[in-house]
């Protein structure tokens, strides 16, 4: 196995990265020899999801290790421990189906500190013979701590940057086009809607305009949402996706140009702003600081807002033609 | 975790000192680093800062530490999934995270 990547290696990222191959991307769990790993070599514990992989070969250019990986049905190291499948107990499976023990002379297995949440290192020993050590979280750290022995308090403290958030987007994005395309129609239909019972021209001009307010809320809640996080005010998702939806629609429906009426205009920035806080609601799922206790609570009041909002514009967009 | 802070007093994070035996296992594999070791027990310094990840009750050798055991990513489709799976009385689907 090589540490440098192809570019089929590259396109494959960006294909899970798109989400258009991302729920499959997975590579054959066992044990791989990276450089000229011996006897004597560390041997690293990871999971089967081929980016987690690549990030740990790309990391490891030059060193000589073993990649002990495990089958986490492709899924990434945190997640998959968060489900159980990254765990004591098939680490174990895989040191046994690799006959581990014939292979390296010590008995340590180094493993990712984001598996922590599924992996209990002291049952390890008793389960296979091995002793678990938890690294660095980031693959990027690697070299040093293979170097050093040691993983400081900041490689062992989780972090959000912009480029990190930055390289969610894509998927945020790409995950709803099929719901973006149902809605669609839903809105020319409801657009055409008239005192003459159905306009198809109606349909088409307003149907458009609702359909850019809709692009516009993805704008806000999936885009800026996620790159803004820790300037938006609030700590409730929803509420900075609902504050970021109205700044996004205000100069669009004050700029002077707007055809719409005022009824509209009402209909339009409850859209953008539910809209926009259900994407950024959405978005917890991906950060690392959000506990499930608080999604659960920010979502009571998220939802109602949304469902509210959505239900306040369906009507006001409904009685444009009629006033 | 600078400039990142979620909701206060939310997360469910409960530490026995009576049953911690100051291994450190915890303070060790926290992401958000919350715990401290004093006087040969742990500590929790930061409890809001807590996301419920579940490491530290994993790792924790005397059952010392209890977090919310419901799995699942945290993201609101998952929980969405679960609110509607329990009303219908079946198990939740996953999301696709």
């Amino acid at each position: 196995m090589t540490a440098s990547l192809t570019r089929r290696d590259h396109l494959g990222t960006i294909g899970a990265r798109t989400g258009f191959s991302r729920n499959n991307y997975k590579i054959t769990p066992g044990l791989y020899c990276l450089g000229q790993a011996d006897k004597n070599s560390p041997v690293l514990v990871t999971a089967n999801y081929k980016l987690t992989f690549d990030a740990l070969r790309k990391e490891l250019g030059g060193q000589s290790v073993w990649l002990l990986v495990i089958d986490t049905r492709g899924i990434n190291v945190w997640c998959a421990a968060g489900k159980g499948t990254f765990s004591a107990e098939e680490i174990a499976y895989q040191v046994h189906r690799a006959r581990l023990d014939q292979v390296v002379d010590h008995r340590e297995l180094l493993l990712p500190q984001l598996s922590a949440n599924g992996v209990a290192a002291h049952e390890l020993k008793r389960l296979c013979g091995f002793k678990g050590r938890f690294g660095p979280i980031l693959a990027a750290d690697l070299p040093e701590f293979l170097r050093t022995g040691e993983a400081g308090e900041k490689m062992r403290t989780v972090t959000f940057t912009l480029s990190q958030r930055a390289v969610l987007v894509p998927l945020e994005l790409c995950m709803i086009w099929k719901q973006l395309g149902i809605a669609a129609v839903v809105f020319f239909l409801l657009s055409g809607i008239s005192p003459g019972f159905f306009s198809l021209g109606l349909a088409l001009s307003r149907g458009v305009v609702l359909l850019l307010a809709t692009l516009a809320a993805v704008l806000a809640g999936a885009v800026a949402t996620p790159l803004l996080l820790p300037w938006l005010p609030f700590r409730q998702f929803w509420l900075k996706g609902a504050v970021m939806g109205g700044l996004v629609a205000l100069p669009l429906l004050f700029s002077g140009q707007s055809p719409a009426s005022g009824v509209e205009k009402i209909a339009i920035l409850l859209w953008i702003s539910g809209c926009s806080a259900f994407l950024a609601m959405n978005f917890t799922g991906s950060t690392p600081f959000t506990s499930l206790s608080g999604v659960a609570k920010e979502m009571r009041h998220g939802l109602a807002f949304q469902i509210g909002s959505s239900l306040v514009a369906g009507l006001c967009w409904l009685a444009g033609p009629f006033l | 975790m600078q400039g990142f802070r979620y909701l206060d007093d939310t997360a469910i994070l409960r530490l026995s000192v009576d049953k911690c035996i100051g291994c450190g296992n915890c303070r060790l594999v926290c992401p958000h680093r919350i715990f401290r070791l004093q006087d040969g027990k742990a500590e929790i310094v930061d409890r809001n800062a807590c996301m419920e990840c579940g490491a530290c009750a994993k790792n924790c050798p005397t059952t010392a530490i209890y977090v919310n055991p419901d799995d699942g990513c945290g993201c609101a489709a998952y929980i969405i999934n679960s609110w509607v799976a329990r009303i219908r009385g079946k198990a939740p689907s996953g999301c696709g995270c």
